[in-house]
């Protein structure tokens, strides 16, 4: 057990870390806090990518030195996903960054559920 | 290959090219412009059609010089035209008919900005439908998710804002659940095209090797696309996200967003799983329960509501209810009645969405069902298009939605352990959707201390007049004529399960 | 005036001149926006939770870390199932890959593996990921654009950072540093690791960094709103129909106008090398415009 574990380190520690952005994004109030929890999960995904493609030994896939072997190089694929995904993932973040801009200046606090609750008096006065 | 074959990739490009040069435009020739495109689109998907018609097979369509396994592929069969063409003419409808509304709701400066999220959303959504790739599907299901919540959010309310957040929220987390199952995926298959994930998987399944992980990949990424879609007990951010955006977005956001996540996922079981993997894995039980749930709860807390545009949200989880309902009955009849009802629910919300907002206008503003007492007397238009979405909903003869309720539980009748919970689920959300759609109808047609009224004639609306005209027209149509729909989404199914 | 040392400087912006509400400006006198509400005349929070809600709220994290549990368990089990971290073996590892480090430098022209893959044998997720980033700038602008030029930046902040001779001068030593460096990085982006997103960012820490130093109003004249917006639709625009003419060519069968070129040559790789630029300008105008939005709604 311990051994398969150590063999799968990588891919166990980004299934932790996953977890634990998961706990981060459900359990805080704080929007900001919620927000680092994302960035959490979505890096956690991106490091399981990357340790799919990586073989022990092997260099980075640039082809230079008329080295075509395909066996002495690593993967390159996962790589190209995770730039990918990483772009995907600033985008988001910027744009949560920026509602909660708008949500603090209209409502002065980062507390979600404070917010929520502003925001149902808001309308309990509106009627 | 015949140049029609190229019209998919086109369509794609199209709107991606007009999203970007909305961003610099005046808002009016961004609006004329997005209608343009969403009507070439719907015409364009029309020639695929027939191509695949006339074909009789699905095309795969390389993008760039390299075929599966090596490059990025778009597929297409009669189902992809089919649904493409039909999101068109309902994006084309709301952004025709919810015009009004959004001039109210934003601000001039931004509105080209609103447009280009809606060509962006449009691009997405055609992407989904037309993906070979596992992986093109999470980079434009994030597009999907950051423009929805762009057209949602240009309503700059306190409450439309928090309700951004937590569709954000879902939505976000739907897409990390559903990016690490391709993780899992890939590492046990080593491939992102389609048809090797299919090849792969099935020899997977039969050898029993890496049998946890590909299990878990299954349920990673049907649990994402659920919970981005709003399946039961995810669907606490619908109400605010439909019920607090401008009407264009919520028939959007409503009508075609979650379902494009939807034919994403029944194109997934098909084309990456394979029904037989699927299946057996036990997910569609999953799928089932929570769908028959939701069906149930949704339908109760739309009838709890007291604000018209809240009841049509819940109203919409009850439905996305009925699609998981269909997916996880059965593999072919059960998902063409799933398709059969996602086309309805396409056509229906977005008039429900537009009419009761204009009901809501004549009524001061008001959304709430006191105030709208009379009100399709003072907008017949309105009135009558709210009539029809609202009787397609409960699921009257002659509009789509009673076809879609027969085929579910024809569908049941060969599913026999599922028969007795599908009919009863089927009758319990009938009843309720009856009660809560009825009285609304009553409500807005009471004529009570209504007085001498004004009636908004057409010529004042002629845009809302057109589109709800053209959504309640094809309800109605495909109601009284529904076999000619129901064979192309047979045939369609069977294409895509090869 | 006596000269101030750096421990000065860091004492006194402990000392609260550096208020993080003042970077938040409050009003905000835009039509059609529903006015912010007054930080005094909050209302109070009401209390609208019955017995339901309550009972929800305490179950919650119960729930959710019950959930999460559950998660990581199935998750883990997966993962030790998996084929080892580094092994060879692995199914990922297969013709695919081997095709595209074998063959990928004869067919894109490109040394750097990675670039031939997402910008030509994947090319359409990465059509998809530029215009992510194009949606995500259009929602922040949507969210954070003011009209009116009444909102300006924090002056405080502003003080402290003109005052600042430090970060003045060393910004004017880095900041060719860094552009230069992104320019390379862009243009290097098939021959070796680089690429135009990865050149993007780094030009756009240049460009933020010059902001900071420097303000805004020097980096306007080159780069506004109008300008960032020509730049945006141009790069895409020109990505969108570059990489529409090679699928239409790729897919039927023709050959493209684009040739791969010797490998290892700077002008080489066929559309690898605009398309990376075009990327680069993207990339890097929209993190400085991120920057500017969220510093200054404007940019």
């Amino acid at each position: 057990m311990l051994l398969a574990l150590w063999d799968h380190r990588i891919q166990a520690a980004a299934v932790l870390l996953f977890a634990v952005g998961f706990v981060t994004l459900l359990l805080h109030r704080n929007l900001l806090k919620k927000i680092i929890g994302l960035n959490i999960m979505d890096t956690a995904a991106y490091l399981f990518l990357t340790s799919v493609g990586y073989i022990a030994g092997r260099k980075p896939p640039i082809i230079t030195g008329g080295d075509r072997d395909p066996a002495s190089y690593v993967n390159p694929l996962p790589a190209g996903l995770v730039l990918t995904g990483i772009v995907v993932s600033v985008s988001v973040t910027a744009l949560m960054l920026a509602l909660t801009i708008r949500l603090y200046r209209r409502y002065h606090t980062l507390d979600l559920d404070q917010i929520y609750q502003m925001a149902l008096g808001e309308q309990e006065e509106g009627k | 290959m015949s140049f029609a074959a190229n019209f998919p990739l086109f369509c794609i490009v199209l709107a991606l090219l007009c999203a970007v040069v909305s961003g610099v435009l005046r808002w009016r020739a961004a609006a004329i412009l997005t209608e343009v495109m969403a009507a070439a689109v719907a015409v364009m998907s029309a020639f695929v059609l027939a191509l695949a018609l006339r074909t009789g097979q699905s095309t795969s369509y390389p993008m760039g010089h390299f075929p599966h396994p090596w490059g990025n592929e778009l597929r297409f069969g009669i189902l992809e035209p089919l649904v493409s063409g039909v999101f068109s003419l309902v994006l084309l409808c709301c952004v025709v008919g919810g015009r009004k509304a959004l001039n109210r709701d934003t601000e001039p400066e931004k509105r080209n900005l609103y447009f280009s999220m809606v060509d962006l959303i449009q691009a997405s959504l055609l992407a989904l439908v037309y993906t070979n790739d596992l992986f093109t599907g999470y980079v434009f299901i994030e597009i999907c998710t950051i423009a929805a919540c762009g057209i949602l959010m240009i309503r700059q309310l306190g409450r439309t804002t928090l309700a951004s957040v937590r569709y954000m929220i879902f939505s976000l987390l739907g897409s990390g659940l559903f990016i690490l199952g391709i993780v899992y995926l890939y590492s046990i298959t080593g491939h992102l095209l389609m048809p090797e994930l299919k090849q792969s998987v099935g020899e997977l399944w039969q050898s029993g090797q890496y049998r946890t992980p590909l299990r878990t990949a299954i349920a990673l990424i049907t649990l994402g696309l659920c919970i981005k879609s709003g399946l039961f007990p995810f669907h606490f951010w619908m109400p605010d996200t439909y019920g607090y955006s401008t009407p264009c977005s919520a028939g959007i956001l409503s009508g075609l967003v979650s379902k494009g996540y939807i034919f994403l996922l029944i194109k997934i079981i098909f084309d990456v799983f394979g029904t037989e993997v699927f299946y057996a894995s036990g997910m569609q039980t999953v799928l089932y329960v929570f769908g028959v749930a939701g069906m149930v709860f949704g339908s109760i807390s739309a009838m709890r509501e007291n604000d018209i545009f809240r009841m049509i949200a819940y109203s919409s989880a009850a439905q996305i209810g009925y699609i998981y309902m269909g997916i996880g009955l059965s593999p072919r009849l059960g998902i063409v009645a799933a398709l059969f009802h996602t086309l309805t629910h396409a056509l229906t919300k977005p008039a429900l969405f537009l009419s009761a907002s204009r009901l809501s206008e004549v009524s001061g503003g008001s959304k709430r069902f006191k105030d709208l007492q009379g009100s399709a007397h003072k907008n017949h238009a309105a009135g009558a298009a709210f009539a029809v979405g609202s009787l397609s909903m409960i699921g009257l003869p002659l509009t789509m939605g009673f076809i879609a309720k027969y085929l579910f539980a024809l569908a049941a009748f060969r599913e026999e352990r599922f028969l007795i919970p599908t009919l009863l689920a089927l009758a319990i959300s009938t009843v309720l959707n009856t009660f809560y759609f009825a009285r609304t109808l009553i409500r807005v047609y009471n004529t009570r201390d209504l007085g001498a009224v004004k009636p908004v004639g057409l010529g004042s609306q002629k845009r809302f007049a057109a589109a709800g005209a053209l959504l309640a027209g094809l309800n109605i149509f495909f109601g009284v004529i529904a076999q000619p729909l129901i064979d192309l989404l047979t045939r369609g199914v069977a294409l895509l399960a090869g | 005036m006596k000269k101030q040392t750096i421990f000065d400087r860091l004492r006194r912006w402990d000392e609260s001149e550096f208020d993080l509400t003042d970077a938040l400006p409050l009003e905000e006198p835009v039509r059609r926006i529903e006015p912010d509400l007054d930080r005094d005349a909050l209302p109070p929070i009401p209390r609208l939770e019955h017995g339901g809600v309550r009972t929800f709220r305490r179950l919650y994290p119960w729930m959710a870390g019950l959930l999460a549990l559950v998660l990581v368990g199935f998750l883990l089990l997966a993962v030790l199932e998996l084929p080892a971290f580094g092994s060879a073996d692995a199914p990922a590892h297969n013709e695919v890959m081997a095709r595209y480090v074998g063959q990928g430098t004869e067919e894109t022209g490109a040394v750097n593996t990675v670039a031939g893959v997402i910008l030509d044998y994947r090319a359409f997720d990465t059509l998809g990921e530029s215009h992510v980033l194009f949606t995500a700038a259009a929602a922040v602008l949507i969210l954070l654009l003011t009209a009116t030029h009444v909102q300006e930046e924090p002056r405080r902040i502003r003080d402290i950072m003109e005052r600042d001779p430090i970060l003045r001068n060393t910004a004017k030593v880095l900041t060719p540093v860094i552009l230069l460096f992104g320019f390379y990085v862009i243009l290097n982006g098939h021959l070796g690791p680089g690429g135009g997103f990865a050149g993007g960012a780094i030009v756009g820490s240049g460009l933020i960094l010059c902001a900071i130093a420097f303000g805004f109003e020097r980096l306007e004249r080159l780069l506004n709103y109008k300008s960032y917006c020509r730049i945006l639709v141009c790069c895409l625009g020109f990505y969108s129909l570059a990489k529409c003419y090679s699928f239409y060519c790729g897919a039927n069968g023709l050959e493209t106008i684009f040739s791969a070129g010797t490998p290892g040559r700077i002008l080489s790789a066929g559309l690898i090398l605009p398309l990376n630029v075009a990327v680069g300008l993207v990339v890097g105008c929209t993190m400085y415009g991120f920057y500017a939005v969220f510093q200054r709604g404007r940019i």
